[in-house]
């Protein structure tokens, strides 16, 4: 027999199992009213798939799993629908929530199961499917979906199937009567899920040694396969999953993860045989072996229970004296939770029902003061220190907490147990990492907001920026455009005979020459950037001889970039030349350009101004290197893609080549053009530039040349594909339970009600696109193109557009009142901007100032404006 | 019907701290019939006397506290402490000496530093400390043991005990150096021929007349404890090992500079008392295993410096006090490694 480990810790309360297995496994009278609730799983509840008054067979599903992590509730008996309504939940927390609610006519008539011998030949995706429709959920306690456990993500390869027959906690004998009744179909079972799993190297069936029987029926079902049977000496946790892979394997699954992230994946025997169940013989979850025992009970043994009914009709067919009991049970007593009402029905996870008297669970006698003893440490089986985790959680220290890894404690009540004092330890934990928990995650959400809002703050700082320093370089083109026309007027020559589209180039030719005028500017600004460059340097300097130790070295390290920076800076100012200038300026422009819809006849000098300067060579030069970037993102992407195995491996590579393409073609065409230019190589100084004025350019380009349905189209793939994504980070975060969870959820609503609003444009225009499907997989047919750009831009386009409707709307005086209101908002945000930059010593704090004298100016001018207007 | 709310665990382990600590004093029955046959009824007068000033100087502050007095008498906690000081003292000192310990170790030990389970301290300790420094004289005079009496001696009986302990008197006669002291003020003869000439040797087979008895006997109160799981063998056995080691190192051959042979340090002054029912105080030692490894290695290691090489013959009590200050520092460096962790974290580490 293998090496078998020990884990730390552990307790011998007082097994109790015998009363149970007196009576061999019974059967009780079918309730007339069932309760099914809609979540009796880890993960999203189900969704109800038949209406009140519907009649429906046993076995018939009547809800079905919502989303991946999620398990599907079917009628365990005939009967009709009565009711869709929130009842009280079998659950520690005493809640309610949505069930379904059956009446039952008492034929117990079943749907047909649709049986397989030959399942083992059957694809694994499918048997995964059989089960997860058969709404099999973890029937050892925790009920997490059993098909989501079976399909580990593809780079972790599962070396280890353990069945747990543990079954540790006392009074609980489900899983022995299971195993001495259905050893068989355990093995097969068994068999079934190593197959699913691709058949791990080891696959252990892991049973206490207090459960002879057991262990003699399952070891005699294993002869002959594959299957090890383990026994290990009885020990309370032993049957925690943590705890049994440590006793089987030795290994430890690491903090925070899941079981299959070690190559791990662990089912219950109970789970085991419903899978092969259905699998085999189509049958759906509809019931299960429960222990009811304790007592108060005149009749203690174990059934085989319809899922859904009451815990009362149970407790009624095996004489309850209610007198007696004190407390209700479902689950052991080290970790089942106190039920208050016993309306409540058997779910997937009940594994038992129990009512002890007074005297076999008295009342906890009270707690006295913790006298460090020490005893819980002992007893801890994660090596815990549960008295240092009392007195922190009583304290509230919750840091202190994080650092004594409270969050691995698996609430097994072993410290509680021992605890001379009587300390409802557990309870502390409990309520403990709850309150971490939400802190988590109002941590989480708040940081997100500031980010948010930070981003935000300077995302309309930079549109400002651009828009104010267009509006300047504009009103200049104007002026000399004039200027122009009134030369020209006075040598004579005739304007006239100029169509509307050659004054268009005149003006885009003179706005040319404006943004070629203002080097000056742009000259004094380097300027500028090297003095203020020079004022940083000299202060770190005077505070690197303050300095001293650690802070000295840092300080070095600034020096040493800011004279990088001074040097860049004044290499710069002595390269300046006008012409990469002008270009930087265009290259500005022309995005925000696109974005303006009050001036589109800027956007068009833009364009053409771009054109102009640049020459046919030095255009292809520029389409180079902008689609060998494109390049490289998209190898990027693919080989991200390629990593996780993902199924737009294909489009991606299509996409590539079609880039590649297209670079050869495209430095095949330059070196026609100029056979001695050095293929795609342009001047580094002017590359960054070219990159940006051909990708506005492209930009505008797609815009233009996109139908209004196209580009609904593109968008509504682009949010196809996000939403997909988002999905997927969903589901991970469920399975993980992971605390973004909420915000993904918000997330992927927002997309699904954007997806929407799309559809819905999308087929006022064109009603039959093939968008209209709802099929998410249409994302990984598009070429890796920038999508979600095109998206933003025609977003922002949208936007600008409904401002410049509101505007157009609005009286004069309105407009005015708005613009003032707006520039207020405008000053106000740039005289906080300019108070911190200043308390930051920012290198750009002249243009801070002159951003805020601007907008004064501005201001004062509208409010001019407006008395004027009212007079 | 309604059923009562309650979280798990729904069963616990029978017995409560009061069952901790009555073992505990039932542990102290051997050392103490060691004490008595050896001594004479001095330490039992001084164990009934601390434990009821114990318990009704507890009272009191409980009640000064407006806490329930009863519940926390229940807990024997108290008791203990009256126990263990009783136990340290010397037989037949004065009423007074006892009566003032006492009282200090649950006054001012204990209580006002939050009561039970919040005295960093050990109470006893610091009572016997107290004493220790305010009155030398009482607090160094033990009595000789039954075989150093001369012809004719007998011990005191019950009576003259009261009266002694009651009324004062000169019990010179009775009274002597222990194993500890001598040996602290020897420097001139060799180990053999100061346990040839002593009489306090020469009566004993290992390590001083009625002491090794004494020490024997907590060890097997000691045993008892450990196999009723009271507390775990981490912190005794790591002290007495530590002690076994240095003085195994400076043993020296047993010269005149000999810092004492590793029997007489195992098995004379309050060695096994301390080892097994001081250290283990676990409201004041550290609380992880490995903390208490450090712990006891600790009080090894202070108890044989301050025995050789201090001003005082024994420091069982100046030990743990002194590893009672350092216990929260181990606390912080010997977090057990959690299930699931690569390495163990440290108390002090925060989240950012
Ligand atoms: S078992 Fe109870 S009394 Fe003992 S240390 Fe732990 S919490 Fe404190
Ligand atoms: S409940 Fe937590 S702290 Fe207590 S023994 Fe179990 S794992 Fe350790």
């Amino acid at each position: 027999m293998r090496k078998i480990w020990s884990i730390p810790g552990g307790i011998h309360p007082e097994e109790n199992k015998s009363q149970s297995l007196q009576l061999p496994l019974g059967e009780v009278a079918l309730p007339s009213e069932l309760i099914f609730p809609l979540s009796q799983h880890i993960g999203a509840p189900a969704k109800p798939i038949v209406t009140v008054g519907e009649r429906v067979l046993a076995g018939q599903k009547i809800a079905d799993a919502k989303g991946m992590i999620s398990a599907a509730v079917h009628a365990s008996t005939s009967g009709t629908v009565t009711a869709i309504e929130d009842r009280t939940l079998p659950h520690p927390s005493g809640l309610s929530g949505p069930c379904i609610v059956l009446a039952a006519d008492g034929k117990d008539e079943f749907a047909a199961f649709e049986a397989c011998e030959d399942y083992l030949s059957l694809d694994k995706a499918v048997l995964v499917q059989k089960i997860r429709e058969a709404g099999i959920a973890g029937m050892g306690g925790a009920g997490f979906p059993t098909a989501v456990k079976l399909s580990p993500r593809a780079n972790q390869p599962i070396d280890t199937l353990i069945i747990n027959g543990t079954e540790c906690e006392p009074y609980i004998t489900a899983d022995d009567i299971l195993m001495q009744t259905q050893a068989e179909d355990i093995i097969k079972g068994t068999l079934l899920l190593a197959h699913i799993l691709s058949q791990p190297g080891r696959i252990v069936i892991g049973i206490e040694d207090n459960k002879p029987l057991a262990i003699a029926a399952i070891t005699q079902a294993a002869e002959g396969t594959p299957v090890e049977v383990v026994s290990f000496p009885t020990k309370y946790p032993s049957g925690g999953e943590k705890q049994l892979i440590q006793i089987l394997t030795g290994k430890e699954v690491p903090s925070g993860a899941l079981p299959s992230s070690i190559g791990i994946v662990l089912q219950n025997v109970g789970t085991t045989v419903a899978a092969y169940e259905a699998v085999r013989f189509g049958k759906p979850l509809i019931e299960r072996i429960t222990t009811v025992v304790g007592e108060a009970l005149a009749t203690q043994r174990n059934i085989r229970v319809r899922l859904g009914t009451p815990i009362h009709h149970v407790l009624a067919e095996h004489g309850f004296a209610e007198k007696k009991a004190m407390r209700l049970i479902v689950g052991g007593p080290m970790m089942g939770y106190a039920l208050e009402q016993d309306d409540v029905p058997v779910v997937k996870t009940t594994n038992c029902i129990l009512a002890p008297t007074k005297k076999e669970m008295p009342p906890p006698r009270p707690t006295q003061a913790c006298i460090r003893c020490g005893m819980c440490a002992e007893a801890c089986p994660a090596s815990l220190l549960p008295q240092q985790m009392y007195w922190y959680a009583a304290a509230e220290e919750y840091d202190r907490l994080e650092a004594q890894n409270i969050m691995d404690c698996i609430e097994c009540g072993a410290c509680s147990y021992v605890c001379p004092s009587n300390i409802p330890l557990v309870q502390y934990y409990r309520a403990a990492k709850g309150t971490m928990r939400q802190m988590a995650i109002d941590k989480e959400k708040s940081d997100r907001s500031r980010k948010r809002f930070e981003f935000r703050q300077e995302r309309i700082a930079k549109a400002e920026a651009e828009k104010e320093a267009k509006r300047l370089a504009r009103k200049k083109a104007a002026e000399l455009a004039k200027q122009k026309q009134e030369a020209d007027k006075a040598a004579g020559v005739q304007p006239s005979g100029h169509t509307a589209k050659a004054d268009i180039v005149a003006t885009a030719m003179a706005s040319a020459k404006a943004k070629q005028a203002t080097p000056e500017e742009q000259k004094a600004k380097l300027e500028r950037a090297v003095t203020s460059a020079e004022g940083r340097l000299e202060k770190l300097q005077q505070r690197h001889s303050d300095a001293d130790g650690d802070m000295k070295e840092r300080l070095a390290a600034q020096i040493k970039q800011a004279e990088l920076k001074l040097q860049e800076a004044k290499d710069k100012l002595a390269h300046f030349t006008p012409v990469p200038t002008a270009i930087t300026t265009v290259a500005a422009d022309a995005p925000a350009a696109t974005a303006d819809p009050n001036d589109p006849v800027a956007v068009a000098i833009a364009r053409a101004q771009a054109k102009m300067t640049m020459a046919p060579d030095e255009k292809l030069q520029a389409n180079i290197v902008s689609l060998t970037g494109r390049l490289a993102k998209a190898e990027e992407k693919l080989a991200a893609a390629k990593a996780e195995n993902s199924d737009k491996v294909d489009a991606l590579q299509t996409g590539v080549d079609k880039l590649k393409e297209k670079i050869a073609s495209a430095e095949q065409e330059l070196a026609e053009l100029t056979p001695s230019a050095p293929t795609a190589t342009p001047a580094p100084e002017q590359d960054a530039a070219a990159a940006a004025i051909e990708r506005a350019k492209a930009k505008a380009a797609a815009q233009a040349n996109l139908s209004p349905e196209d580009k609904l189209r593109d968008q509504l793939t682009s949010i196809n594909g996000r939403l997909e994504k988002a999905r997927i980070k969903l589901e991970q975060a469920q399975a993980e339970n992971t605390d973004t969870v909420a915000a993904l959820q918000l997330g992927l609503d927002k997309m699904l009600a954007k997806q929407d609003k799309l559809r819905d444009e999308l087929r006022a225009l064109n009603p039959n696109a093939p968008e209209l499907t709802d099929q998410p997989a249409t994302a990984a047919e598009v070429a890796p193109q920038p999508a979600p750009t095109v998206d933003a831009a025609t977003a922002a386009i949208e936007k600008a557009k409904a401002k410049a409707d509101a505007l157009a709307s609005m009286s004069p005086e309105d407009k005015l009142r708005d613009q003032i209101a707006s520039l207020e908002t405008r000053l106000d945000k740039a005289k906080q901007r300019l108070a911190k930059a200043e308390a930051e010593d920012d290198p750009n704090l002249d243009a801070f100032k002159a951003g805020v004298e601007k907008t004064e100016a501005k201001l004062q001018q509208t409010k001019q404006q407006l008395v004027t207007s009212n007079s | 019907m309604a059923f009562m709310k309650m979280t798990s665990p729904h069963a616990t382990r029978a017995g409560d701290t009061g069952d901790v600590m009555k073992q505990v004093i039932l542990a102290c029955v051997p050392g103490l019939i060691a004490l008595s046959y050896f001594f004479g009824p001095g330490s039992l007068i001084n164990v009934i006397l601390a434990s009821a000033t114990a318990i009704a100087c507890e009272a009191g502050v409980l009640k000064l506290r407006n806490r329930p007095i009863d519940f926390f008498l229940k807990d024997y906690s108290a008791v203990v402490t009256g126990v263990l000081l009783g136990l340290a003292l010397p037989p037949y000192c004065p009423w007074w000496v006892v009566v003032v310990g006492t009282a200090c170790a649950i006054i001012l030990a204990k209580h006002l530093y939050g009561g039970m389970g919040y005295n960093p301290f050990n109470p006893a300790m610091v009572g016997y400390v107290i004493l220790l420094i305010s009155f030398p004289v009482e607090m160094t005079q033990w009595a000789v043991p039954r075989t150093m009496l001369a012809e004719g001696q007998d011990l005191l009986g019950p009576l003259s005990a009261l009266q002694q302990i009651f009324l004062g008197g000169a019990i010179d006669a009775y009274t002597g150096a222990t194993p500890l002291d001598v040996f602290k003020h020897n420097d001139s003869q060799l180990v053999q021929h100061l346990y040839a000439s002593e009489p306090i040797f020469s009566t004993a087979r290992w390590a001083g007349a009625g002491w090794e008895w004494v020490n024997l006997g907590f060890l097997l109160g000691g045993a008892y404890l450990l196999y009723r799981k009271i507390f775990t063998w981490h912190t005794p056995v790591s002290m007495l090992v530590t002690l076994f080691l240095l003085s195994v190192v400076f043993y020296d051959g047993g010269s005149s500079h000999s810092g004492g042979s590793p029997l007489l340090h195992l098995l004379s002054g309050a060695t096994m008392l301390g080892a097994f029912f001081i250290a283990t105080d676990p409201v004041s030692s550290a609380v992880s295993t490995k903390g208490r490894l450090f712990y006891g290695a600790g009080i090894g290691i202070l108890v044989y410096v301050i025995r050789v090489w201090g001003n005082y013959p024994d420091a069982v009590a100046f030990a743990v006090l002194l590893m009672n200050f350092a216990a929260p520092f181990i606390d912080y460096y010997t977090l057990p490694r959690t299930y699931g962790h690569d390495k163990a974290r440290r108390a002090t580490e925060k989240e950012d």
